[in-house]
This record gives structure tokens, C-alpha cells and sequence, in this order.
């Protein structure tokens, strides 16, 4: 099983939102979770937030970080750790504006996520749609799990 | 694992059930984080819905209050078994009351990998005028 690396509230981006801001979510969290036992599963305050799954091949990596280019993205993968680092930028608008509301973060980030098992690093296969990163990685060849014949 | 209990500072859980009424379909409700800016033209509005294709957002606009309701199907097959869950596939949704008259017809909606632009482009009227002062 993997461990989450859980930062008590504080978010990857800075001065992305105020510690008044932090205490009232944590109010409404705490408030959401006695009343609501359907609460929605709220990851840690990192980002990009990721879901890894696996069948018996491969593991799927799907981090939702929306609006980059692919070409921004660093992916790395090594034995069974995957890197996965970019920066977010938001393109200033170039007329004269004035802003109501700017909750977009943006910034830079990095995460490194271990995984279970070793992966075959040389076939990682990476595809950005929809705002949505997903990573095929096929499991080592010594580390998938063997059938075991039993002799009578 | 006892820690599932963290603050998504993502999607803001802003509590959609105060301010708009229930959703019919079961699942997490997200606040999509937004940035909106106006010019003497237009309001635009940027707003970040990962996951969600052109064809499961929906754009309301009708008595000035503005809809967004964007739909995340999970990508995930059924052969998957979950390894690591941070974040959960559910609905963006939000409601803005507009101020401006918004010009209906020309407005523009744009999904590029995740991210909603949409201009509303104000009527002729609502713009501001630059009103010459005559001397006495």
C-alpha cells in the first residue's frame, strides 16, 4: 500500500489562498463530514492531485492538471518511482482589464509517487487530454506475479 | 487509512446544496476555481474543469444568472483496482448572478484541455459612454 504524503492544510501554492480562507474550509470540512456521511473523498492540499489504478499488467497514473501544454510536463520514471513536474501559467491578458475574481492557481510543481512494483520504465506511455495527464506503466517483467503449478 | 479526511484546496467544497438546488445524479459536486475579468466589451470567465469533454458541459445563461455545469465520466475500466485515490470524478458545477446585460447570441464558449473560456460580450447599451461636457 502507498502512503500519502499529507500536508495538515497548506496548499503547493503559496499565497494561492489566505489562512482565513484555510480556516473556513477546514470548518466546512468538519462541518460536511458530521452532517454529510456521503461526503465526497477529498484528496491532500497537493498538486497535481493523482489517481493511481492497476490490472495485471499495467499501472494507470491519472493526474488532473488542467490547462498546460504537454510540452511543460516532465515526466520521469525510475524502478518504482514516477516524477511528474511542470509549471502552470496563466497568460496575462493583454487589454486593460479588471479583475472580479482570480482563484486559478498557477505555479510550479513536483511530485515523485512510488509505486508498489518496479515498472518498465522504457515503455511509459504518457497522453494529455482533457486537462487530464494519464501514464500507462507496465509492471517489470520480475515483478508481475507468477502462476505456481502444484504438482499432485 | 485514517487519513482520508484532508481539504481538497483544489475544488473547493463550497457547499453547492446552500446555493443551488440538489443534483438529481448521485457523486461529488466540485466548485470549479474560476477567474473572471471584464473590459468595456466583455466579461470573461476562465474556469478550471479537468476531465470534463465539450459535449458533458453545459453554459446557462438566462435572467443574468449564469450555469456552469461541466460532467467528469470516470476513465477508469472495470478490470482496475484502485492503487492510490486522491480525487474523485464528479460534477463541476456553479451559478453566477451577472450584473451586465449580456449580449446572448455572440457569446463564446471555448474547452481547451480542461479549461473554460467563455466571453460574454455586454449589449450595445450597457457599455460605458464618454459624455462630452458642453460649456456654458
Amino acid at each position: 500500500m502507498l502512503l500519502r504524503r499529507v500536508w495538515p492544510s497548506r496548499p503547493t501554492f503559496e499565497s494561492s489562498l489566505s489562512d482565513f480562507d484555510q480556516i473556513r474550509r477546514e470548518m466546512l470540512r468538519l462541518l460536511d463530514t458530521s452532517t454529510n456521511e456521503g461526503a465526497p473523498d477529498p484528496g491532500p492540499g497537493v498538486f497535481p492531485p493523482i489517481n493511481i489504478t492497476q490490472d495485471d499488467d499495467n499501472f494507470y497514473l491519472r493526474a488532473e492538471i488542467p490547462g498546460i501544454k504537454p510540452a511543460e510536463l516532465s515526466i520521469s520514471a525510475l524502478r518504482n518511482r514516477v516524477s511528474i513536474a511542470g509549471k502552470r501559467e496563466i497568460p496575462r491578458e493583454h487589454e486593460r482589464v479588471s479583475y472580479h475574481r482570480k482563484e486559478r492557481p498557477e505555479g510550479a510543481f513536483d511530485r515523485t509517487i512510488t509505486l508498489p512494483l518496479e515498472v518498465d520504465a522504457d515503455h511509459v506511455d504518457a497522453e494529455y487530454a482533457d486537462g487530464v495527464l494519464t501514464l500507462t506503466l507496465p509492471k517489470a517483467e520480475q515483478a508481475k506475479p507468477r502462476q505456481i503449478a502444484v504438482r499432485s | 487509512m485514517a487519513i482520508e479526511a484532508t481539504i481538497d484546496t483544489r475544488k473547493s467544497q463550497v457547499p453547492a446544496a446552500a446555493t443551488a438546488p440538489e443534483q438529481t445524479r448521485t457523486g461529488p459536486v466540485y466548485s470549479p476555481a474560476v477567474d473572471i475579468f471584464e473590459n468595456d466589451h466583455s466579461i470573461t470567465v476562465l474556469a478550471d474543469m479537468p476531465g470534463v469533454k465539450a459535449s458533458n458541459l453545459e453554459i446557462d445563461l438566462r435572467e443574468n444568472v449564469l450555469t456552469l455545469t461541466g460532467r467528469v465520466t470516470a476513465a477508469e475500466t472495470s478490470k482496475e483496482s484502485s492503487v492510490l485515490r486522491e480525487y474523485r470524478p464528479g460534477t463541476f458545477f456553479r451559478r453566477f448572478q451577472l450584473a451586465e446585460t449580456i449580449d446572448q447570441p455572440k457569446i463564446d464558449a471555448q474547452l481547451t484541455d480542461g479549461v473554460l473560456r467563455l466571453e460574454l460580450p455586454k449589449v450595445e447599451k450597457a457599455r460605458p459612454r464618454q459624455i462630452a461636457v458642453r460649456s456654458a
